[in-house]
Parts: structure tokens; sequence; C-alpha cells
């Protein structure tokens, strides 16, 4: 952890008394934001030659694909993308509020080390082969009460800080961490109503039955995507590209009618998971709708964000952290298109249960999650550790292009890899019988998922210089007084 | 705290005259193509809900105007596709097997019923053209445990080996290690044997030991020479392909406590054209027997 004294920061504004934040704890959250995307990379590149190579499974229970592969998931979404959140929200909201961070310092820590440990034991759990079985929902009954405990504070101290604040409005950020935070309390309580075998028994079975349950999980799968996932983070875009582009949010008024369209539109939409299934026709449709229908309210996130640049589009020539998270905003707008277009019925029918479902996920978590990540730790890394700049601006172009170059190979090869596994199930001859074996799928899918194996390992490598980059602008001597980076409006 | 609109000197947009850690907002007004693009999904998604099943009531939900329901057109793709099938499984399905296998129009059923029937069910297992595996037997050789006529293939495929089926085929191999039938250094030298059956290794002493153990324990179902019984399913032990490995310690180990392998009765899963189109694929993969 770090060795350096919490530094007192003043607050943007000049206008008041100064605000001391605690950037303490945001400091931890971005040491295990770095470490958590090592991880669950690595971990993802791992299954992807397991995939290509059976025999990287080692053979031992615990290397096995499907208790790896919770590990790489969970590690990714919660562990790295959640330590993100964690870091970014805590610092915008002690800004944009003009606010201490509600509550003492030992609950802020204890929300740090009760969240790490509940990814750790959520992590061990799996590779010993305890899981409920739903995805993004693995965690047994025990672990998930522990994470209520952690969530409440959470949202305690987030809703509170809200509250106390001194500026007279809530920034947008703050309207989506918010939104964020509380769903996912709503979403976690939901799904994870289970019956544990005894109060001694780790194993717990949950209190849905058949497709009510399958419904429920993708209610709350879905949601995990567009609350952690997109929400959340558009959050974090709201503020750090207004910030590095030095430029005014492009549209209030967008902001707030794609927010409210955004969270209304996003928790009907997860039956388009379970097209073609014992799922009720009628459910399926309004699943479907939905997503069409979410279409646009995605997009005015993606507006926004681009838009604010209109002025400052020289930027991206000299810095490569805006780089990234403008190129974010780029596949959050392509990914967000992608999935309308696959939740429709008849797309779906081609689509589902395929590896283009891997690929459109991927250009989400990798395109958006993690770049607008990395733009956000560009950008946050010198300012928490009072640093003048980043060690390398040559090392941060090196990880633009090298991890641009890794999501392009994974999705364009999970994209073809996807297309022909569907096409060549639902192949016929001319006699009515099936073209293919499922046998024969999985032998054609082979080079792709090769190549799908090499983009994720450029993107690792890519993470590794990046966490390289960040470590050096940390120990690096230069300190340098606190900057103030104020929006780019010329007063008349 | 007064509000303080500014004009933006790059858009000449005013801003909302909020402020926040130095961030402003523009007061810009939605897009109209975003909006009117909205507008559209949802006049779209309203005109779908009317033709399309939508909206629940409490013990039922509009059905559409359509008439639309995935169970309903997965039940007609699956009957249409049956009768197209059956139009080709019909032409062998009366006629007796060693009789289609002559008959070069049955056989081209044959070959295209029987080929993706045998990749989806049994390629996983016997590999791609039944060259078979460690454990799985090969079905391209002419080394068949069972036989390889062209009834033999259908009744292993209809009923399985060791499937639990009344019918099936089973054999057993006593577990003469672990039931302490053997010693181990009998077991030893029965190995030792049987590696001069397929020249692995020359005759010595041991093998002459184990030859005497193997006359009397192992020659009722793997024939006098290890040639094989094949009315016991008895394996040949004389040709270089061995279901368990050939070295030493695979034998001793499949003396000590066999491994015996299931195949399930295909009859529960596949019709009876469809198994002989089976058949007489498999006996055309190049150990097919008279």
């Amino acid at each position: 952890m770090s060795d350096i004294a919490m530094a007192p920061i003043q607050a943007a504004s000049p206008r008041t008394r100064a605000v001391v934040y605690n950037d303490d704890v945001i400091r931890k959250f971005t040491i295990a934001t770095m470490f958590w995307a090592a991880v669950a990379m690595l971990v993802g590149v791992v299954l992807a030659a397991q995939l290509c190579w059976p025999a990287v499974n080692l053979g031992f229970s615990f290397t096995n694909f499907g208790r790896l592969r919770p590990v790489h998931t969970s590690a990714a979404i919660f562990a790295f993308g959640g330590s993100a959140l964690f870091a970014t929200s805590f610092y915008i909201v002690q800004r944009t509020c003009r606010a201490r961070l509600w509550g003492g310092t030992a609950l802020h820590n204890f929300i740090f080390w009760g969240y790490q440990f509940f990814i750790v034991m959520a992590a061990l759990s799996y590779v010993m082969g305890y899981s409920r079985g739903q995805e993004y929902s693995e965690p047994e009954w025990h672990l998930t009460l522990f994470l209520v405990i952690i969530w409440v504070a959470y949202a305690i101290v987030y809703i509170a800080t809200v509250l106390v604040r001194e500026e007279p409005h809530i920034y947008v950020s703050n309207w989506f961490y918010m939104a964020f935070i509380v769903t996912v309390a709503v979403l976690v309580l939901g799904n994870n109503a289970a019956v544990p075998l005894s109060m001694y028994s780790a194993k717990g079975y949950t209190a849905y039955a058949g497709v009510t349950n399958a419904l429920i999980q993708w209610w709350y799968g879905h949601n995990a995507v567009g609350f952690f996932l997109t929400a959340a983070f558009l959050g974090m875009m709201y503020y750090f590209i207004p910030k590095q582009a030095g430029r005014p949010v492009y549209s209030y008024r967008l902001s707030v009618v794609h927010f409210w369209s955004l969270v209304f539109m996003y928790i009907w939409a997860g039956p388009h998971h379970l097209h073609y299934t014992s799922l009720p026709d009628w459910t399926q449709t309004l699943g479907m709708v939905f997503s069409i229908m979410l279409w646009m309210p995605s997009w005015g996130g993606m507006i926004n964000g681009l838009m604010t640049l209109s002025g400052a589009w020289d930027k991206l020539r000299t810095d490569p952290g805006l780089r990234f998270s403008v190129t974010a905003v780029g596949f959050y707008g392509m990914s967000t298109f992608e999935g309308p277009v696959m939740s429709i019925r008849s797309v779906n029918a081609l689509a589902h249960y395929t590896d283009w479902v891997v690929g459109h996920v991927h250009s989400g978590a990798l395109g958006w999650v993690a770049f607008i990540s990395f733009g956000a730790m560009y950008y946050l890394v010198p300012i928490l550790w009072n640093r003048k700049s980043m060690y390398s601006h040559t090392l941060m172009a090196w990880h633009y292009w090298i991890a641009t170059l890794g999501i392009v190979l994974y999705i364009t090869a999970l994209w073809v890899a996807g297309i022909m596994q569907g096409l060549m199930w639902r192949a016929y001859d001319s006699f009515g019988f099936l073209q293919y074996a499922f046998s024969d799928s999985v032998n054609a899918v082979h080079p792709y998922y090769v190549i799908r194996f090499l983009g994720g390992a450029l993107f690792l490598t890519g993470t590794l210089i990046m966490i390289f980059n960040l470590l050096m602008t940390v120990y690096s001597p230069q300190t340098a007084p606190k900057t103030q980076r104020q929006s780019a409006v010329a007063a008349e | 705290m007064p509000t303080k609109i500014e004009k933006d000197a790059v858009s000449g947009r005013e801003t909302t005259g909020h402020e926040w850690d130095g961030l402003k907002e523009l007061n810009n007004p939605l897009p109209s193509w975003w909006f009117w693009t909205f507008v559209a999904t949802v006049v779209w998604s309203i005109g779908f809900c009317i033709v399309y099943p939508s909206w629940p009531s409490l013990h039922s939900y509009f059905p559409g105007l359509w008439g639309y329901s995935t169970r309903d057109g997965v039940t007609a793709d699956v009957a249409a596709l049956a009768a197209q099938r059956a139009a080709v499984l019909d032409t062998i399905k009366d006629v007796p097997i060693e009789q289609a296998r002559q008959d070069p129009a049955l056989m081209a059923v044959a070959n295209t019923a029987g080929r993706i029937a045998f990749a989806n069910n049994c390629q996983p297992c016997h590999g791609a053209g039944g060259a078979g595996r460690p454990g799985y037997p090969a079905l391209a050789s002419d080394r068949w445990i069972w036989g390889g006529t062209l009834s033999d293939i259908q009744t292993s495929i209809t009923y399985g080996i060791r499937s639990g089926h009344a019918e099936a085929r089973v054999s057993q191999m006593l577990r003469f290690g672990i039931d302490g039938v053997l010693k181990p250094e009998e077991i030893a030298a029965v190995a030792d044997y049987v590696l001069t059956l397929y020249g692995k290794a020359p005759p010595s002493q041991a093998s002459a030991k184990g030859q005497a153990i193997f006359a009397e324990n192992c020659v009722a179902c793997h024939g006098e020479t290890g040639e094989g019984k094949r009315e016991v399913g008895g394996p040949s032990l004389k040709g270089a392909v061995h279901l368990y490995g050939d070295t030493s310690a695979a034998i001793i180990a499949q003396v000590t406590n066999p491994r015996m392998g299931v195949m399930p009765n295909w009859n529960t899963r596949l019709d009876p054209a469809t198994i002989k189109a089976l058949a007489l694929y498999v006996h055309a993969l190049g150990g097919g027997e008279k």
C-alpha cells in the first residue's frame, strides 16, 4: 500500500473554504483497480488458451475451465470494474459536491477492505467448486450476505455525501452513480434469494423455480450490464471527458432525458437473453422492444461524450489519456447499437449461444469499461499522488495502440466465429438432414479462437504496460503543486 | 448560490449557469435526429406489440394480431424437416440391409443420412472417420470386437455395449488383480507374454511362464493364441491396436483392474431407418465384413 501521506487537496472552486477530501481510500481503490485488471485479464488469457488447447486445463479440478471462468468474469466486472467505480465515484462525489466523504475514515476503509475480502473469498469459493451456477451471480448465500453489508455501507456513504453537499445542484455523474448503487442493491437482493442447505452449509439453492428463475437471473444479469457496466461508467465518463477535454458538457438537457430513459428502459430488457426458450412469447416480445427503445437512450451518453470534444479534438493528439476515454465512447456506441440488433428475435436466432455474444460482451468490457477506466486512471494517478504528469506519455501511446489492436482482433475473430457457428448449426442439406455436426463447428472455430487468444494477450500486455507506467508515476520523485484543471468556458 | 449563465466562446451556446469542480454544462437542445429516432423506436415497438404476443393479463396474455407463436413455429419446422427426411429414409426402411448395400441409390441415402448421424452421435467418441481413440474402438479397421458384418454393426448400434438394455452386448473381464485371482508377479508374467503376441517384446523365460497362466485364465475369452473371440466380445490381443494401450504397464493395469467401456443403446434416440443407414455408413468406413 502507499507510503505517501494523505495530501489535503484544495477544493477546485476558490469561492469558498477549502474542504479536505479523503483521497486515501481512493488511492487504495486505484491500486486495487490496477491489481485486479492484471488478474482478470491474465485469467481471461488463460481461459482463451484453454479453449484453443485443452491441455492448458492442467488436469486439476481448480484449474478447470468451468471453475476459472467465473473467476475471470467476477474479477473483470466486480473486482477490476468495481474497484475502478469505487475509486472514481469517491473522487467525483467529493469534488462535485464540495464535501468530504460522509462518515469516518474507518467506515471508508471498511468498505475498501470488506469489498476486497469479498472478492478474494468469492474467487476462492469458485476454484473450490462452490457456485450458484448463475452467471455473474455465482457467490453462495453467505458471501452475498456479506456483500450486502458492504454495499449498504457504500450506499449510505455515497448518498449522505450528496445530501451534505455544498453545491446547490447534483452533478450528472452522481445521478448515474446513485442509479448504479441503488439498482445493484435491488438486483442482488432479488436474484440471490436462496435457501441454504443448513446454517452451517456453504451451499444454498435458489428460491425460484424453473423459467421464473431464468427470468429473474437475466433480469439481474442484463441489469448488471445496464447499471454496473453502463450507468456507473457513464458517471465516470461525464466527469473525466469534460475534465480531460477542458470543455463543458455538450447538453444538460440531453443528459437529463437520456438518464431517465436509460434507467427506465434498461430494467425491462432482460428477457432478450431468453428468446426461443420456455419463457412465454409475450415476455420475450417485451424484452425485445424495450431493448430496441434502449438504443437512443444509450446513444445519448455517446453524443454527450463525443460532442463535449467539439473545440478540443486537437487534444487527442497530445493527451493519450483522453484518447482512451474517447475511444471508449466509440466502443460504447458500437456495442449499444449491436446489443439492440442482437435482441431482435430473428437476429437472435442466429446469434444465440454463439461466440458472437462473447465478442459483443468483450467489445463492451474491453472497449468501453476498461478503456474509460484506463482514461480515468491516467488522469487520476498523477493527481492522487501529487505528480506533475504521467511517467511516460510514450508508454501511454503504446498501451493505447496495443490494446486497441487487441480488441479489434478479439471482436472481429468472434464475429466471424459466432456467425459461422450460427450458420453451421442451422444448415440443412437438400434432404432435410443437418449439414454439420456440432463437433464440426467446434473444429471450424479453432483458428478464430487462436486469434481471440492473441487479441486477449495483446490487451493484457497493454494493461501490464499501464501498470508499470502508473507505478513509475507513483514512485517517481517529481512532485508538483496541485494544478487546477478548469473547464475552458470563456466568460464573456 | 447564484447561477451564472455564460456564453461558450467556441460554440456560442449558453451554459446552464451551474458549476461543479470547474465543470459546466451547455444548454444545447436535444439533437433532433436523436429525438426523432427515439420516437420512431417507441412507435415501432408499440406496433410490434400490437401484432405480436405482448401484454399479459392475470391468466393469459394478448396474443397479437398475427397469431405468432414460437412454439407453433418450431413444431411446424420440426414436422416439415421430419417429413422431408422421411421421404428419403422411407426408401431404405423396409429393404433388408444386405440388399440395401447392393443398391447404389440406397447407398447414397445411407451416406447422406448416415454421415450426419455418425458425425453428431458417434464422432465425439470414435473420432472423425471412425479412427478411434484410446478407450474407444476404431471403426475404420477390421479389428472388430463384436463383429463387423452389417447385421453385427446394426445390432451393436441398436442395443449398445453394456448399455443396460436387455439385448445389449455384454462381456466382463475379471478383476484378476484386485480380486486376488492372480498375484502381481503372475500378472506381470502374463503381460510379458501378451507383449510377445504382437512383437512388442521377444519371448523370454518370463513370457513362457506367462503363457501358462494365460492358457489357464485368458483363453476362454481371448482365444488360444490371443486371436479374440467375437461371440463373447473378447478382443483380439494380437494386432497392433490396443484399446487401453499396448505397453507392459497398460496391460498390467488392465488385467489388475479392467476398464470396460459402455456404448448407449441408440434405439431410444435414433429410429430404425437411421440406424440402418448408420450401420451401412460405418460398414463402408473401411472395416466392413461380409
